[in-house]
């Protein structure tokens, strides 16, 4: 019982407490922020710990299943080799570790992600068709702004350039704050549902 | 008729290999296609050329090598940049897959300038949990960063004596592929008063206008596109300051990413035309 109650009053004298200095430019207040965000950052630093253990754990009992086994060696082996590096070789520029990021993270990563030009070139070729009115506006509001984007479209003509930002400027701009708007009433409100107790998911079970 | 039913039902290898055609061939053969500056671009780089020798800025390295072609050249040219006009850099990273990218990019550039480590810059790497760096950055930065990047005390560098917090810097540039640049504005900007600004991809950049037309942002690099401004500009700078130009990566990336832009406009006309014939068929 104590296991849900104590999070839940934490949480209520936390939120109603940074809510309410926010609004108040007293010393005390001040004080107490700063004194938040010390453990907040001691908080974080902890949750790191308990993220590498939780991490080493998945993994650990991954390696059992012959399915999942070679992945997860993987990735423990690369967790402890790049660990190893860091804590016994150093991590500047020069270093083992630092080469190992520049020579095998970087390419991978970076591989990964190119491979959406392909497939995005493909996909708009078989899926981007003016069926209807929206899908049409879509379209054309897609070429002007492929066109525009670029260098060239400015040389053809310096209005399609212009016209390109117009359309990020303004129809996209009003989208965005509508969502953006929404989203944020979204956030008061589940923050003030949590705080209150009535949102208890975050507590699992 | 045929051609066009034919090329409206190309194989999707065919697709893969004229794509990374258009992208190699410019690689290697750049089309030189001349650079137009944008205001949000204009804007970043006059409020750093603007500054007084000295000032401060802090470049956040927000992205992770996924985002290296759009990102990292912005990165490079705004540090160039501050470290051709004297203003003083401080690196953080908020990505912890990023931390490595600050590493190159600052010992790269300092050493194309002859800056020193302390003086002229500083890289105080990573700290889990953005928000409560970004928040306590605001109060004392040795209270979040204790040490640099390398375990030195913050008070034994030279640079950093005078450097507490937000007061002390004139700007935050966010590099990113995700939505830290818009928690800069909630907690940097909204409760500190710090100007920020932001180098994001393309993809991102659609998701920041609002904050650029608010004022939040001072301005904003969009992309590869923005990226090859930005590097459009400091290579004009670097030249007439009898610098040599280093290789303008954007530049010729961008020249790819024009091709690239007409091969997928050329596509989307081709499946529409495909489309539309088998359509009038079928009535």
């Amino acid at each position: 019982m104590l296991q849900r109650k104590i999070p839940l009053f934490i949480v209520f004298v936390m939120g109603f407490l940074m809510t309410v200095q926010f609004y108040i430019p007293h010393p005390v207040s001040q004080t107490l922020y700063k004194y938040v965000l010390d453990w907040m950052n001691g908080v974080a630093s902890m949750a790191i710990v308990l993220a590498v253990g939780s991490l080493i754990m998945h993994h650990w009992r991954r390696l059992k299943k012959p399915e999942f086994a070679p992945y997860s060696a993987v990735a423990l082996v690369s967790l402890f080799f790049m660990a190893i590096l860091g804590f016994f070789f150093g991590i500047g520029e020069g270093s083992l570790f630092q080469k190992m990021f520049e020579n095998v993270q970087i390419p991978l990563q970076a591989t990964m992600f190119s491979l959406l030009a392909f497939y995005m070139a493909s996909a708009a070729y078989r899926a981007f068709r003016a069926r209807n009115l929206e899908a049409t506006l879509l379209l054309l509001s897609a070429f002007i702004l492929m066109i525009g984007i670029i260098p060239l479209g400015y040389y053809i003509h310096p209005k399609i350039s212009d016209f390109a930002l117009w359309i990020l400027n303004v129809p996209n701009l009003a989208a965005k704050r509508g969502i953006m708007i929404g989203v944020g009433l979204g956030m008061m409100a589940t923050s003030l549902k949590i705080i209150l107790g009535i949102e208890r998911n975050w507590l699992g079970g | 008729m045929k051609i066009i039913r034919v090329l409206s039902t190309l194989d999707r290898r065919i697709i893969f290999l004229l794509v990374g055609l258009g992208i190699l061939i410019p690689l290697l053969k750049p089309l030189g296609i001349p650079e137009n500056i944008t205001p949000p671009v204009r804007d970043v780089y006059q409020f750093i050329d603007t500054l007084p020798p000295g000032s401060a800025i802090l470049m956040s390295v927000d992205y992770d090598a996924s985002v290296l072609p759009e990102v990292h050249p912005m990165f490079l040219s705004i540090l160039r940049h501050a470290m051709l006009r004297n203003v003083k850099v401080i690196g953080i990273a908020l990505n912890p897959a990023g931390v490595g990218l600050g590493v190159q990019a600052f010992d790269r550039i300092s050493k194309e300038f002859g800056k020193k480590y302390g003086e002229d810059y500083v890289y105080l790497g990573f700290k889990p949990n953005f928000v409560a760096t970004m928040l306590g950055l605001g109060e004392e930065i040795r209270k979040v960063f204790p040490t640099d990047y390398y375990g030195t005390p913050l008070d034994s560098l030279p640079m950093m004596k005078e450097i507490h917090s937000y007061r002390d810097i004139a700007l935050v540039i966010s590099f990113s592929g995700a939505g830290y640049p818009g928690s800069w504005v909630a907690y940097a900007y909204s409760r500190y008063g710090q100007k920020v600004a932001a180098g994001v991809t393309a993809v991102m950049a659609a998701d920041y206008y609002p904050f650029l037309q608010t004022g939040q942002f001072i301005g904003m690099l969009g992309g590869m596109k923005g990226a090859a401004e930005y590097e459009d500009l400091v290579n004009k700078l670097l030249q007439e300051k009898g610098y040599k130009k280093p290789m303008p990566f954007a530049i010729k990336g961008m020249d790819s990413i024009t091709v690239v832009h007409l091969l997928i406009i050329i596509f989307i006309i081709l499946g529409n035309l495909g489309y539309f014939l088998q359509k009038k068929e079928v009535k």
